[in-house]
């Protein structure tokens, strides 16, 4: 009682008076209703204790009638005696107007009793008057006011008296002490929730508990025993990096009837945690198990021993139960008025903000309010406002407050919940999935880690220094431990965060470089995440993605990976146009995006189809990502590739582009090509070839060329009449389109049915390939190339392209330095020599010399089809004069070498057919 | 210079330098006597970028500001200490400004910044670079303090053998372990984007030499 009365109750500080009074607040109230139920109870409860006589009177200016007193006291005109008397005849109760004096708990409930309506008036004019009454109550010995464990010297010696009275004083001092302890407990909770178990309290709590341990079937337990010795100036014992968490000292306690449990004392409460580790005495911080509220009322829970014990010490626990189940008087309607009235509409905005943030605590179960802001909020302005916040919720409700406490402060945490559910409305579906803990800042009075101040000197020279300085700074802080969160919060904290993304804004490279290394390490940490968002790091980090750095893109984009692990920066990273920036051109950033995690929300992302641009950013993401391979299994796994099929309809031409981009990275893969068709993806597709956004087109072709490769599918898109369609296109003007278009014909020729009669059916058809020949790009001169060669496997339509004069512009294109251009030619000159006098026709436009030129290539596709070239060339006399002069022996020689047996093949073929020819010669001349 | 004895020139020099090739110490031969000016060739004279027109380009082009560290890359340049650069200096410090190794950049660099050439940058040493690298906080009582303190901090970071001064080793050490410690007593090789610029504006087709 003592300890609640000078540290929490509010007195005024009146100077000019010698008492204090007590200042008419909730709390002082509070207090004092705890107190009253707490006398008036006394006599039922300890009907032995109550009529211990006080050492020293209770004495006060009372503003009772005489009158008032009825059976019991001896009542004149201005004095009130009571019957009860002491040993030496005083009696217990002694009133003379206005004084009045008492020596008894039994007396004082009476008191109490008797003044009815002005029970509250009479307590607090009592305490007013006894700053001390525990030392009047139980003599100086037990000033709790002095020093908390001169109690437990006490009770130390006492419990070695067999002196009755003293055992009873002991236990009205013990009475007294959890009286104490229960107010504190009950007025830290009314008075917020900044405040729960503190050092101190933990502290009494154990040490009472060992006094009362030891072996023996009477002690409460076996032991109890900190696990570290040493105590921080704070009264903690915790390691620092625990009591950013709010942890105060772990406990190993042994009860009679259960295991040892290694037990956490946090500023949250009690809980079990994992235990020690065995190895190294490691402590295992997890938590397992409730969160109780304080140790008494664990233990209670764990050991049924304890509980046992512990009520026939002391019936304080069905008390305090009694307490709390006591209806509780509604709050006086004036002072539900006083309350609401400092909540005018002006500053309602920014109680509403305040419950958002007192309310994510709630939900987190985290009850520490970020009152300590040190850096930016007005502390004192917020402070206040959350205090109006919390007592307008409970002078808003009175109708549950009847509800009981113990279980209620879980409900009291739900219903926030709820309160907030309903204001933050749009972010209640995701508070599972991003768990935002709240911010939990360094308390100001606690002990700060060494690291703070070692950081925030280097923070000097990131603030004041030229871009030397920085970077040795930046270097330095690098060295820091920075996956600890000591070390992570003291960055924020020092307000070094701040610096660190002003940093990204500048143009320095190497100092860009060295924040984001640190912000990239700190950013795991969740709180960071939010603070970095909330700093405005996310554009600026977005922005970085277009620097020509490759180091600085590989950092910002990582940077953005960790923090983008909450749904708010995945909205800004969006809002700034990340998506696209992020994802990906370069393999190595593709790889990260994966390793990162990103794909899944990516994914997950493209069932949300109402805002297009948005859609359009992600499936472009998809599109850039599924460049890699990985990526693209991850896909499968994520059922995006379904998905897609299902945008291919109704999307705007931004959706579509990605969409078919991405299916066409998708299909390179037989599963995949086979999960398209399922879904029916080919006929939106083959639909989509009558476009005319040119790089939907390009896509499109690209994709149905690549479905192409499947015979089922090719089935499915000639009876859609898609080759038609493909074909037409070639007359497109755009030369991507026209190049894409070929290549997309080459599978559909390959795996068609009856190909020739196909592609005869075409009209006109072959001399538009054929006079694509003339393009003068690469691409398409390729791509033609390749659908020459494979509509040069029927004979009849190689009979028309050599009639459409495809020789001499096949070998018009010969002198190339285009190793993909070179391929295909050889390949189409190749297969084209199969007819009529082909062979002798490229040897007269002069193919065959640049032929074999091919051979020096350094790409080892253009060696097998340039040799299979030489090899049908071959079979031309002067043709094999031709190459002998050009050195293609020498050449084809060491391509025989080749592990490539198709390459092996034909080079051996060609260099025997020169080797025939020249046999022959020899053969003729001496004949 | 007649046409003749340029390309013999070229062609030493691009044998000599394995990061050019030859048009591109062609291109840059060309810039030097742009650079020098149209001075007739006497014997006994040598023709070369003096101090003071040097620490104009490198201010110039590659954006460098500090007097100091311009005045040390200047004797980075010039290997022969006759007080000018002349262009096979030139095209040999151009190489390592532009294409050198870490291993040349980091030997370049501490050279640079080993003032007296004893081998050690030491304390002395570091904080005659670092001088100017705060801003100066009138409030401060002593101005130098904060530049002392961060001469701890900076053998804190790099001097390994704790001997008080940094040798190469510890230099190389560092810079292995954190490469944005390669210059960490002042820019001393040109910034990325100088580089690029330099780059994209000197190192063009032949044909298009008269532009420059």
């Amino acid at each position: 009682m003592g300890v609640v009365l000078t540290r929490s109750a509010q007195w005024t500080t009146a100077a000019g008076y010698g008492s204090g009074t007590l200042e008419i607040t909730p709390l002082n109230e509070a207090i004092l209703k705890e107190i009253i139920l707490f006398v008036e109870n006394f006599i039922y409860k300890h009907p032995q204790e109550a009529k211990y006589v006080f050492v020293e009177p209770l004495e006060w200016k009372t503003n009772l009638d005489p009158s008032a007193f009825e059976s019991g006291y001896v009542v004149s005109a201005t004095t009130v005696k009571s019957e009860e008397v002491d040993k030496n005849g005083q009696p217990l109760l002694f009133l003379s107007v206005p004084q009045i004096k008492i020596r008894s708990f039994g007396q004082l409930s009476c008191l109490l009793f008797v003044s009815k309506d002005a029970k509250l008036k009479e307590a607090q004019a009592c305490i007013e008057a006894n700053r001390n009454p525990v030392a009047k109550i139980l003599g100086m010995d037990y000033n709790t006011m002095k020093a908390d464990t001169s109690v437990l010297n006490i009770l130390d010696k006492i419990t070695k008296d067999d002196d009755p009275e003293i055992e009873i004083k002991m236990k009205i001092a013990m009475l007294l002490e959890e009286l104490d302890l229960h107010l504190l407990n009950y007025s830290l909770k009314h008075t917020s929730l900044e405040i729960h178990l503190n050092p101190l309290t933990v502290k009494k709590d154990i040490e009472l508990l060992k006094r009362f341990s030891g072996k023996g079937e009477q002690t409460v337990l076996e032991s109890i025993e900190y696990t570290s010795d040493y105590e921080f100036s704070n009264g903690c014992r915790a390691p620092p990096w625990r009591q950013l968490h709010g942890e105060i000292c772990y406990v190993l306690v042994k009860p009679h009837d259960v295991e040892t449990l290694c037990i956490t004392c946090s500023a949250e409460g009690v809980f079990l945690n994992g235990g020690k580790t065995d190895a190294e005495g490691e402590i295992n911080y997890e938590r397992i198990g409730a969160i109780y509220k304080d140790l008494v009322t664990f233990l209670k829970e764990k050991s049924a021993k304890f509980s046992e014990n512990m009520s026939k010490q002391t019936r304080f626990s069905e008390e305090q139960q009694k307490v709390k189940d006591q209806p509780k008087e509604a709050p006086k309607k004036e002072d539900a008025d006083a309350l609401h009235k400092p909540i005018t509409s002006s500053n309602k905005s920014k109680l509403e903000k305040n419950k958002i943030n007192f309310g994510k605590n709630q939900m987190t179960k985290r009850l520490e309010p970020s009152l300590n802001w040190k850096t930016t909020v007005d502390v004192k302005d917020r402070k206040i406002s959350l205090r109006d916040t919390q007592e307008e919720k409970h002078g808003g409700r009175p109708d549950k407050s009847t509800l009981s406490v113990s279980p209620g402060r879980a409900q009291l945490a739900h219903k926030n919940a709820d309160k907030v559910e309903e204001i933050m409305s749009e972010s209640s579906s995701e508070s599972e999935e991003d768990e935002e803990p709240p911010d939990h800042r360094q308390e100001a009075n606690a002990d700060l880690p060494s690291e703070y101040w070692k950081i925030q000197k280097l923070m000097k020279y990131l603030k004041g220094g030229n871009q030397t300085a920085t970077v040795i700074a930046l270097c330095s802080m690098k060295d820091f431990n920075l996956a600890q969160e000591t070390c992570q919060l003291a960055i924020r904290d020092v307000g070094c965060l701040e610096v660190l993304i002003n940093l990204l804004d500048t143009d320095e490279v190497k100092c860009k470089i060295g924040s984001l290394k640190i912000l990239k390490e700190i950013s795991h940490n969740p709180q960071i995440r939010r603070n970095i968002v909330d700093l405005g790091g996310l554009p600026v980090m977005v922005n970085i993605l277009d620097s020509p750095h490759k180091i600085l893109k590989c950092l910002a984009a990582e940077t953005i990976a960790n923090v983008a692990k909450f749904r708010r920066a995945r909205q800004a990273v969006r809002h700034h146009g990340g998506i696209t920036k992020l994802c990906a051109d370069d393999k190595e950033t593709r790889d990260l995006v994966r390793l990162h995690g990103g794909l899944k929300p990516l994914a997950s992302l493209l069932n949300n189809t109402d805002n297009k641009e948005r859609l359009a950013a992600v499936t472009g993401a998809i599109w850039k990502c599924s460049i890699s391979k990985e990526n693209v299994t991850k896909f499968r796994e994520y059922n995006a590739i379904e998905t897609l099929v299902g945008l291919l309809t109704d999307q705007p031409e931004e959706v579509l582009v990605n969409v078919v981009g991405a299916l066409g990275e998708c299909c390179q893969e037989y599963e995949n090509r086979v999960i398209v068709r399922r879904c029916g993806g080919i006929q939106p597709l083959v639909n989509l070839l009558v476009g005319i956004n040119q790089a939907l087109l390009v896509n499109v072709t690209k994709t149905v060329g690549a479905c192409a490769v499947e015979r089922e599918s090719m089935m499915i898109i000639d009876s859609l009449d898609g080759v038609r369609l493909l074909w037409s296109l070639l007359k497109n003007p755009h030369p991507d389109v026209k190049a894409s278009a070929a290549w997309a014909l080459c599978p559909c020729i390959q795996n068609a049915k009856d190909a020739g009669e196909m592609v005869c059916s075409f009209v006109g058809g072959l001399e538009l390939v054929v006079n694509l020949l003339k393009s003068d790009n690469k691409e398409v001169l390729a791509s033609v190339c390749a659908a020459i060669t494979n509509i040069a496997k029927d004979q009849e339509n190689l009979a028309v392209i050599t009639d459409h004069g495809v020789v001499p512009l096949l070998s018009k294109l010969a002198n190339t330095n285009n190793d993909k251009l070179r391929r295909h030619l050889a390949e189409a000159i190749s297969h084209c020599c199969m007819w009529g006098r082909n062979r002798v026709a490229f040897g007269e436009h002069k193919a065959v010399a640049p032929l074999v030129r091919y051979l020096k290539s350094n790409d080892a596709s253009v060696h097998r089809a340039t040799a299979q070239a030489l090899y049908q060339l071959s079979e031309d006399a002067d043709n094999c004069i031709t190459m002998h002069e050009n050195g293609a022996v020498k050449l084809l020689l060491d391509m025989v070498g080749s592990p490539d047996q198709d390459l092996q093949e034909a080079a051996a073929g060609c260099i025997s057919n020169i080797r025939r020819l020249a046999l022959a010669t020899e053969k003729a001349r001496y004949t | 210079m007649n046409r003749k004895k340029l390309q013999k020139l070229t062609d030493t020099l691009a044998k000599n330098c394995k990061h050019f090739n030859t048009l591109e110490v062609k291109c840059l031969i060309h810039l030097f006597y742009n650079l020098v000016g149209d001075v007739t060739e006497r014997q006994s004279v040598v023709i070369g970028l003096d101090r003071n027109a040097f620490r104009n380009i490198l201010h110039v082009t590659f954006g460098m500001t500090d007097d100091m560290i311009m005045d040390r890359v200047f004797r980075g340049f010039d290997k022969d200490n006759d007080g000018c650069v002349n262009v096979s200096e030139w095209i040999y410090g151009l190489s390592l400004f532009l294409r050198g190794t870490l291993e040349e950049k980091m030997k370049y660099c501490f050279e640079v910044f080993d003032l007296n050439g004893d081998g050690f940058i030491s304390k002395e040493e570091m904080f005659h670079m670092l001088k100017n690298s705060l801003l100066k906080q009138p409030s401060e009582e002593d101005p130098d303090a904060g530049i002392k303190a961060l001469v701890e901090i900076t053998l804190k970071k790099m001097d390994h053998d704790h001997d008080g001064k940094l040798s190469f080793s510890d230099y190389e050490r560092s810079v292995r372990e954190e490469t944005l410690l390669l210059e960490a007593f002042g820019p001393c090789l040109p910034d990325p984007k100088s580089q690029m610029e330099f780059e994209s504006h000197i190192f063009k087709d032949p044909n298009e030499f008269n532009d420059i």
